[in-house]
């Protein structure tokens, strides 16, 4: 007797067993050893945690959906890599929770934006992209510099991320509001800050920042973790 | 209970037996009413990518908020409420049994789902936004979502079981999958941990590069399942039983089905050549979505040729019309998607308007025009008419949503192809031949004749709504005083 297809077809469950197996086997295949393969993501120096100004920035570069004009992920060719810089690695976005590599272009690449441009150019260009691009296509963002950063769940904020995997330790969850006005507040002693979050870019927020302030602390340290030029990163991506 | 009976000799064990057809008209109504929406804010954010002025300088209308707002209006408010809506159609009259349990449960995912829709375009329009693609709504939303689908799931299959068909039909097969699949994709996606239970933000439960391949793989297989295998069922009813033919090949049925939904799931990677994603994984995703070409055109092949010996039909029927036309859509996209997923090709079309156009002739051709061709199919039957209101009007929007369609992918075709070769261009010297603004200013013509296209197709759907209109307030029943009789009875008679 051969088998049928109308053991599948008469039989409600039957179908619905079957097809569940049928489409997990691609993803199990494919998703599950990305967790479980070592080499997945590389090992190299400089990655850290969101600094609370830059993680605040980048809650607001989610909520107001910039992935969806601007990638963060430069590809392994030649031309990207003369545009933006180095290709994107895997260890550059493992504390990215959600991941922002876009799939659009309306706008450049961000994933190596990070100190390009000075911060007052950043100011200027998010209030109003045409005055310094006149043929560019970007929404203007000068309602962010009037509105007052909520800062009072950024501890909340990170232990939430802690819970997900980010490894933000006692002291930074401590010290997080402190961090948050220091960064926004150039008369600030920035020692401290930097001690715990290395590179990070502080912004002229007169202590009371705003969300553009925290936008552009965010553009403002991407891409700028890993020191390419670094012989033993080098190693590590040769690997 | 209505007295009237299915007249069918093949009902021994009738007794009275009616469908609900209610939870369809109102799905059929909502399915109109979004399309509209749909492709409004479509064109409207296609005039902010031509003038930046249109956004206003509002956070409200900037085109980071809008811009899921049109996609989940076309994906899941037009296409959801037409694939819910038919897939109670059919699953009734295939299995010959009314909607398993009470009209409440199926009115619940009606409105529950209607619900869902309204609070996530005003979540992204006031800033919460998960950045998921196709899967924005924040936590909150993503549970609710999840409790109305699984109401679905199981009045769908609760009426499976209770058939009083031997086989189930193949039409049911694919809008299983369909559900089934969206389930676990949307669960997996989504998940993520909530700040507060008070407040709406929350942070994936993934990073960076596994992140990345979660949200590819649910973001693909949206389009392979929500996109694709739900309006293939709607494909295997609607064109057989528009045409009055039988469906070309049961075996290839059979072939298409098993093969598509294995092999779809794996084509996600092909969203992420060339990236930070291992090379292997990107590899099996480009090879499966090579493979999945085959599959597709099986399935082309079989909607096409059920037209065997009922080609005439194409002359007098606008509807049919949609729904073959549609078939033909889905061949070209299905060939274009496998030939972009190819690493070289993608290399050049990965980020541009290109991949736009891509999902256009997919979304517009393929999902609207069989979706279409339902709707032009259901609504004289669910309403008791004696036929549309006008056959011309409804081949006018035929003939205006083509050519939108062709504008609109022709257009995208060449801006795509532009910024992906302005890119990668080199002067004699060895140096970047252009700025990336430069590429901005190359495609702005095709911005526009874009925005023309969509506004075709945009006009086209106005015409349908106010022909439906016409033919819902009618008065010309299609048994002389039954119109008068349904709302009493609370659904039409079943036998057609």
């Amino acid at each position: 007797m051969r088998l049928s297809h109308a053991i599948l077809e008469k039989n409600a469950f039957l179908l619905l067993i079957g097809t569940l197996v049928t489409v997990a086997v691609g993803g199990i295949v494919e998703i599950v050893p990305l967790f479980t393969i070592e080499t997945t993501v590389e090992h190299v120096a400089g990655v850290r945690p969101y600094s609370p100004l830059e993680l605040r920035g980048r809650d607001i570069y989610v909520r107001e959906g910039c992935y969806l004009c601007h990638s963060q992920q430069i590809r392994t060719l030649r031309d990207e890599v003369e545009r933006y810089g180095h290709y994107s690695i895997a260890a550059e976005s493992m504390y990215d929770h959600p991941f922002q590599w876009g799939s659009k272009r309306i706008g450049p690449d961000l994933a190596r934006v990070g100190g390009k441009y000075s911060n007052d150019w950043q100011y200027a260009h998010l209030k109003n992209a045409q005055q310094l691009v006149p043929e560019s296509l970007m929404p203007h963002y000068a309602f962010l510099a009037d509105t007052k950063l909520s800062t009072n769940d950024i501890v909340e904020r990170m232990r939430t991320l802690r819970a997900v995997g980010v490894p933000y330790t006692d002291d930074q969850l401590a010290h997080a509001k402190q961090d948050l006005l220091t960064q926004a507040d150039p008369g600030a002693d920035p020692k401290a800050l930097l001690a715990r979050y290395p590179k990070a870019n502080v912004v002229p927020g007169h202590g009371r920042p705003t969300e553009l302030d925290a936008l552009v602390a965010y553009l403002q340290v991407l891409g700028t973790m890993v020191n390419f030029a670094d012989p033993a990163t080098e190693r590590r991506l040769a690997q | 209970m209505s007295k009237y009976r299915v007249q069918d000799g093949a009902l021994v064990d009738g007794g009275p037996l009616t469908y609900n057809d209610d939870v369809v008209r109102k799905f059929t109504i909502a399915a109109v009413i979004w399309a509209i929406v749909a492709f409004s804010v479509g064109v409207y954010i296609a005039t902010e990518l031509c003038w930046p002025s249109f956004n206003l300088g509002l956070p409200w209308t900037n085109f980071g908020r809008l811009r899921p707002v049109h996609t989940s209006a076309a994906i899941f408010a037009f296409g959801g409420s037409t694939l819910i809506g038919t897939a109670f159609y059919v699953v009734q009259r295939t299995c010959r049994a009314r909607l398993w349990g009470p009209p409440a449960l199926a009115n619940f995912v009606f409105w529950g789902y209607q619900f869902f829709i309204v609070m996530a375009a005003l979540s992204y329009v006031m800033g919460f936004s998960k950045s998921r693609e196709y899967a924005e709504p924040e936590w909150h939303l993503d549970i609710w979502l999840t409790i109305i689908w699984v109401t679905f799931a199981v009045i769908y299959v609760g009426t499976l079981v209770k058939r009083r068909e031997p086989h189930i039909y193949v039409a049911n097969w694919f809008y299983l999958a369909f559900i089934l699949t969206i389930a676990v994709l949307h669960v997996v996606n989504n998940l993520t941990l909530p700040v507060s239970w008070f407040g709406s933000k929350s942070y994936s439960l993934f990073s960076g590069v596994q992140d990345a391949l979660v949200q590819w793989w649910y973001g693909h297989n949206a389009v392979g399942f929500f996109l694709t295998a739900g309006f293939l069922g709607m494909m295997y009813y609607f064109i057989p039983k528009a045409a009055n033919r039988p469906i070309y090949s049961y075996r290839l049925s059979i072939v298409h089905f098993w093969s598509l939904i294995f092999i779809y799931i794996w084509a996600g990677p092909h969203h992420l050549l060339w990236t930070a994603l291992p090379d292997w994984t990107q590899t099996l995703g480009m090879v499966f979505s090579i493979m999945l070409w085959m599959p597709s055109w099986g399935g082309m092949i079989n909607g096409l040729m059920t037209l065997s010996g009922a080609w005439d039909k194409l002359r007098t029927d606008p509807g049919l019309r949609f729904s073959v036309t549609a078939v033909g859509f889905y061949g070209m996209a299905t060939f274009e998607g496998p030939v972009m997923s190819i690493r070289n090709v993608n290399a050049l079309s990965h980020y541009t308007d290109w991949g736009i156009g891509h999902v256009h002739s997919g979304s517009l051709g393929w999902v609207a025009f069989i979706s279409f061709g339902a709707i032009y199919y259901l609504v004289p039957k669910l309403w008791n008419r004696d036929g549309l209101y006008s056959v011309r009007l409804a081949s006018w929007h035929y003939w205006i949503a083509t050519l939108g369609i062709v504008v609109y992918i022709v257009a995208m075709w060449v801006a795509g192809i532009t910024e992906g070769l302005m890119w990668r261009a080199y002067d004699s010297h060895g140096f970047l031949q252009y700025s990336f603004i430069e590429s901005v200013v190359a495609v702005h013509p095709f911005m526009v004749m874009r925005l023309i296209g969509g506004l075709l197709f945009l006009t086209g759907g106005l015409l349908m709504a106010y022909n439906l209109a016409r033919t819902i307030a009618g008065t010309k029943p299609l048994i002389p005083g039954l119109a008068a009789a349904w709302p009493v009875l609370g659904a039409a008679p079943a036998g057609e």
